[in-house]
């Protein structure tokens, strides 16, 4: 019976180191462990042992069974982990092949560059405000000390509804507008769409938009439109943007000023871009014209500010290298999906 | 405006900086360079040479050999030039120099370079040059020949710098001037900038006394009838005229600004013009009847020719200058040609007025003639300039021997010009500049540009020649531009703090921006005005509310002549583009505003609406449109049911496939598939959608009031019912009824399959619904959930609707 049962585990062991899938497996297990395999058949055998012998039998049995069983599961494993590396490297993927993506539009350049300057202004605490693109004259010039027949209603080329109204010509009449307001101190930018009439062609559009600033309180100084103007050039261009300050002349601002920043293309050296000097214009500003304050209901003596214009365009075309203006209307897929 | 730099130096005469240098500093203090050209930029090595002798070319009948002094010894040079002979002096340009351009003018960028070599076999060490070889014309060098070689008088010296010697060495300068300051269109008014800019002593012309002992009165009466246009008119008399070409030192400095020299008359009004910034005329004085000047307005209709021979139509508001019969100039703008100086002049009136700028704008407009005077008297001018114009002109005729000029002048001169005073406060200008500059300081900066210090009543006196000069910003900008804007300090305003940020509106159109984005919609722009074609080509009718369009009285043409009203044209359009450029599955969006006109012609501000617009053609269709809306409307918080409302149709959109989208009473906009004919009319050929929100209605609707509702604690029960619907009943009425009849329990309701095919029944679709029940507060039960199945079943059965399971 012993050499019986060390026969049987002999084959068991030997059958199951050869047993390479689970399934083999589960025929060594039946037909050893099974209700008729060779080891349950022992055991059947077992009444005709004498009832002395039973128990050092019955233990024997038992220890080869359990020896068999722990065999099978340490296959067990062993395959599963086989099968599973086997399924693993059947799943392998071509990780290069293109991706599936949900397509997501694009901004428009404009829309970039507004979004930036909005930014930089809502984070110095500037408020975003809109006005009207069909304006009253009063607004778009009078009150911006542009009066009646001044040279600079010609120069701006406006589009005219009626004698008083017409195509907003800037952004800044939105300054007069929220002066007359009242609500001080303000710290206030206006981005929008203006008109003038030019005709279409790469550097023109009759339409195009600007972003308008206004900050008015007690002790507003000429140093602080400088200091605000830089901060912007630098979150704009980049903290080594340098910037330029020269006299200029609005109606609607005294002293007013043009601002040059550092060529943010060869950094000041001059290239093609700057047309070799180092420096490109970008904004016009200058301190609120007494004047002016006064038609608003603003007390000169009390309060000061300043105020400056953007075109938004003239920022979009710098920063992306456009060179024909028109692209921005044509609204060109190819285009748009560069931004 | 441009000056040369040899012109202002002649009023600076320290200065002596190089044209960059000049260019940045005087564009720091305020007087824009534009740029500037350098006559001699492409002239090397050129010099006075003289022949000494003269040989004919063995082989070539139409060279000459010439033996050229040049100073330093005599060089052999070969010509083909036929105008020289021995003796003459002329510019020589030596082996290794450059000359501008070839002799029939046509100028070479960078220059020609000149080297030493054989012409038919015989040696050449350089070139004699013509005046157009060195890059100027014979216009600005009268004494040029026709043809050939530029010959200098007997008196220059040899082997000195011929560049120099014609005033090629000379830089000229572009500037910008701002509007505000009309003194700076004159060369004075530029030099005095520079002075001011260097710190260099400023020494403007001397103006002496003229005249012999006649008296003007005597000669011309003068009346100005409307003194509101010509503040001030003066005139004085030349006679025995003697025209004769103007000096060589007066035709270099107009020709270094680009004007023609013609003869002394003309020439020393043109230079009167350029230096001082006063447009003046001459009159034949024989020819002014009654020697009598009246200014006075023209009569409506009243034709005129003018010097160049045209004749024009005047108005009321045009000014004229007539003697006692005729006119005899348009004030301002042209002398006429019944009364200009021919060479057979005799006796000359001259006038130096000043006519009000802006009268002189329109009318120059108005008649179509703008001319250098009119440029200038636009602007406004100084009536006090006159006078030192009319002098500077006379003191001219006299140096050049060009007439007698008769003493006195006459004057009309109603309201004399006075200065401004503005009180002096440097304490103000401080305060609105940030600076910290001393009382000293200031007043020396001020002084540079003749701003003068009264210390008896504290105030600065703006010369007459200042329009810009009213208050003490005005001074500030003054004390800033000559201390440097460069110097003032940077800082960031203190004061009030403000918390900033975006409008409610703002926000959502950013949310709009996001939701299209992310649904693979890229952003357009269009114009706001465009032709009204628009309405034909979206099939309006007649009595569309969009057709009440706001017109621009000057547009650029027909096609920006309306203000849009509706915002698709510019999708379509857009979209066609894209289609034209073979670009496939195209989403487009835009946000702008159209512009509704409260009453037409516009009395009050129009209602600008700004309109969420998307359009797409490619991949997808109308349900994705309706996706993309709905995924919006969610996002801004509007998330109630909406109606999809399709009893009022849209012309431009297929009547079978648009909506208009309704939650409400309001109406949020529409959406739809262009309809097939306003497809081809824009040429778009595949199926396009288009979806339009009214965005002032989102707005006003939207809200991100948000409040948590917890996580459901009860089990759900999901109960499917598959129906057999009559064609006709819409998707939306069922659910209507769902809804409405689910009652409080009704969580979700989805659509989970449609069919219309050969096993549905004919005139029915098959539809099936999964309905999702839940309580807040307890499990729900059979009877519960029975109750709640029964009421839409029986609902769903009134529609005529049979209940599959």
């Amino acid at each position: 019976m012993n050499s019986q049962l060390k026969e049987i585990r002999e084959q068991a062991m030997k059958r199951l180191s050869q047993a390479d899938t689970l399934d083999m497996l589960n025929d060594a297990r039946v037909a050893f462990l099974g209700k008729k395999g060779e080891l349950t058949a022992v055991l059947k055998s077992m009444k005709n042992i004498s009832p002395e012998e039973r128990p050092a039998f019955g233990q024997m049995v038992n220890e080869t069974r359990a020896a068999i069983e722990k065999q099978i599961e340490e296959t067990k494993k062993m395959l599963e982990s086989k099968a599973l590396e086997r399924q693993l490297a059947a799943e392998e993927i071509d990780v290069t092949l293109p991706a599936k993506r949900n397509p997501v539009g694009h901004r428009h350049p404009n829309q970039i560059a507004q979004e930036e300057v909005e930014h930089i202004f809502i984070g110095m605490g500037y408020e975003v405000i809109e006005g009207p693109e069909i304006e009253y004259d009063k607004y778009n010039f009078e009150l911006l000390n542009i009066p009646a027949n001044h040279p600079a209603k010609d120069e701006q080329d406006t589009f005219y509804i009626t004698k008083d109204i017409v195509l907003r010509t800037q952004t800044s009449p939105v300054q007069a507008r929220v002066m007359q307001q009242g609500k001080l101190p303000i710290r206030m930018i206006s981005p929008g769409r203006v008109f003038r009439s030019d005709e279409v062609d790469a550097t023109h559009s009759p339409s195009f938009h600007q972003i308008e600033g206004l900050v008015i309180d007690k002790d507003i100084t000429f140093a602080d439109l400088k200091g605000t103007l830089e901060e912007f050039a630098k979150k704009l261009f980049g903290e080594e943007t340098k910037t330029k300050f020269r006299p200029h002349h609005f109606p609607f601002t005294e002293p007013s000023a043009e601002v040059d920043v550092s060529c943010f293309k060869c950094g000041g050296k001059g290239c093609r871009f700057c047309k070799g000097s180092g420096w490109i214009e970008i904004l016009g500003c200058g301190m609120v014209h007494p004047h002016v304050l006064e038609m608003c209901g603003i007390d000169p003596e009390e309060y000061t500010g300043f105020a400056f214009g953007v075109g938004l365009e003239r920022i979009a075309l710098l920063r992306y290298e456009i060179d024909d203006m028109r692209l921005l209307y044509e609204n060109d897929e190819r285009f748009l999906k560069q931004f | 405006m441009n000056t040369t730099y040899s012109w202002i130096k002649a009023y600076v005469p320290d200065l002596d900086v190089t044209a960059q240098e000049y260019t940045d500093a005087m564009t720091l203090t305020g007087t824009k360079v534009e740029g500037f050209v350098k006559a001699d930029a492409d002239l090397d090595k050129i010099v006075i040479g003289q022949i000494k002798e003269i040989e004919r070319h063995p082989d070539a009948d139409k060279l000459i050999i010439c033996q050229v002094d040049i100073g330093t010894q005599i060089t052999q040079i070969v010509t083909g030039a036929p105008n020289v002979k021995v003796g003459d002096k002329v510019p020589v340009v030596l082996d290794g120099g450059r000359v501008a351009g070839g002799h029939d003018g046509k100028l070479t960028p960078g220059g020609v370079e000149i080297r030493q070599g054989k012409l038919r076999g015989v040696e050449s060490n350089g070139m004699l040059c013509s005046i157009e070889e060195l890059g100027s014309t014979k216009e600005l060098y009268p004494e040029a020949p026709e043809y050939g070689i530029y010959i200098f008088p007997e008196d220059a010296q040899v082997g000195a710098d011929a560049v120099h010697e014609l005033g090629l060495d000379d830089v000229n300068f572009e500037y910008e001037i701002t509007s505000n300051r009309v003194d700076c269109f004159s060369v004075i008014g530029i030099a005095r900038e520079a002075a001011a800019t260097f710190r260099k002593k400023f020494v403007p012309p001397v103006v002496t006394a003229t005249g012999n002992d006649e008296d003007v009165h005597d000669y011309v009466k003068v009346t100005v009838r409307d003194a509101d246009l010509c503040s001030r008119y003066t005139a004085r008399v030349v006679k025995n005229i003697h025209i004769a070409p103007s000096p060589k030192w007066m035709q270099r400095r107009l020709a270094s600004a680009g004007i023609r020299p013609i003869n002394n008359l003309v020439d020393i009004t043109n230079y009167v013009m350029e230096e001082f910034g006063q447009p003046m005329h001459a009159f034949d004085y024989d020819q002014i009847a009654g020697h009598e000047i009246i200014v006075r307005r023209a009569e409506n209709g009243e034709k005129f020719t003018t010097l160049d021979g045209q004749e024009r139509t005047m108005d009321e508001n045009v000014l004229m200058i007539c003697d006692g019969e005729k006119a005899v100039g348009i004030a301002g703008i042209m002398g006429g040609e019944n009364s200009m100086i021919t060479d057979d002049v005799k006796t000359m009136l001259f006038e130096a007025a000043c006519f009000d700028g802006t009268n002189i704008r329109l009318s120059s407009k108005r008649i179509g003639l703008r001319t250098d005077a009119s440029a200038k008297f636009e602007k406004g001018l100084d009536p006090n300039n006159a006078e030192a114009a009319m002098n500077r002109a006379c003191q001219l005729i006299e140096e050049l021997g060009a007439g007698e000029v008769v003493g006195g002048m006459v004057d009309v001169y109603s309201a004399k010009k006075e200065p401004v005073r503005v009180v002096f406060e440097p304490e103000k200008i401080n305060a609105l500049l940030g600076t910290d500059l001393t009382k000293e300081e200031m007043l020396g900066y001020l002084k540079s540009v003749e701003l003068e210090y009264d210390a008896d009543t504290n105030e600065i006196v703006a010369p007459t020649f200042r329009h810009d000069i009213f208050r003490t910003a005005d001074l500030a900008e003054e004390v800033a531009r000559f201390y440097g804007y460069d110097n003032i300090p940077v800082t960031l305003p203190k004061g009030g703090a403000t918390t900033g940020g975006k409008s409610f509106k703002m926000k959502i159109e950013e949310i709009a921006r996001t939701v299209a984005r992310y649904n693979g919609f890229s952003q357009g722009m269009s114009y706001s005005f465009e032709s009204p074609k628009v309405f034909e080509k979206l099939s309006l009718p007649e009595d569309a509310p969009e057709r009440r369009a706001i017109r621009i009285s000057n547009p650029l043409g027909e096609d920006f002549s309306i203000m849009r009203t509706i915002s698709l044209n510019g999708m379509l359009s857009s979209l066609a583009f894209n289609y034209n450029h073979r670009n496939k599955n195209v989403r487009l969006f835009e946000l702008g505003n159209i512009y509704c006109p409260k009453s037409l012609p516009l009395t009050e501000l129009p209602d600008e609406r700004m309109q969420f617009t998307l359009g797409m053609y490619g991949d997808g269709d109308f349900f994705t449109m309706k996706g993309v809306v709905e995924e919006f409307l969610e996002n801004v918080g509007i998330s109630g049911r909406k109606t999809y409302d399709t009893s009022e149709k849209k012309p431009f959109l297929h009547p079978g496939r648009q909506a208009r989208v309704i939650m409400g009473d309001k109406v949020l906009g529409y959406l739809g598939e262009i309809h097939p004919i306003t497809a081809s009319v824009y040429g778009i050929g595949e199926k396009a959608y288009v979806a339009v929100l009214d965005m002032p209605v989102i707005v006003s609707m939207a809200s991100f009031d948000i409040k948590y509702n917890g996580i459901a604690r009860y089990p759900a029960v999901a109960r499917d019912i598959s129906m057999l619907v009559p064609k006709a009943v819409k998707a939306g009425e069922i659910e209507d009824l769902l809804w409405q009849r689910g009652g409080k329990l009704l969580e979700s309701v989805e659509l989970f399959d449609v069919y219309e095919g050969i096993q549905v029944r004919p005139g029915f679709k098959s539809m099936a619904y999964k309905l999702v029940l839940r309580s807040a507060e307890r499990t729900l039960e059979d009877a519960d959930i029975n109750g709640v199945m029964k009421k839409v079943w029986n609902g769903l059965e009134h529609m005529g609707i049979e209940i599959r399971s």
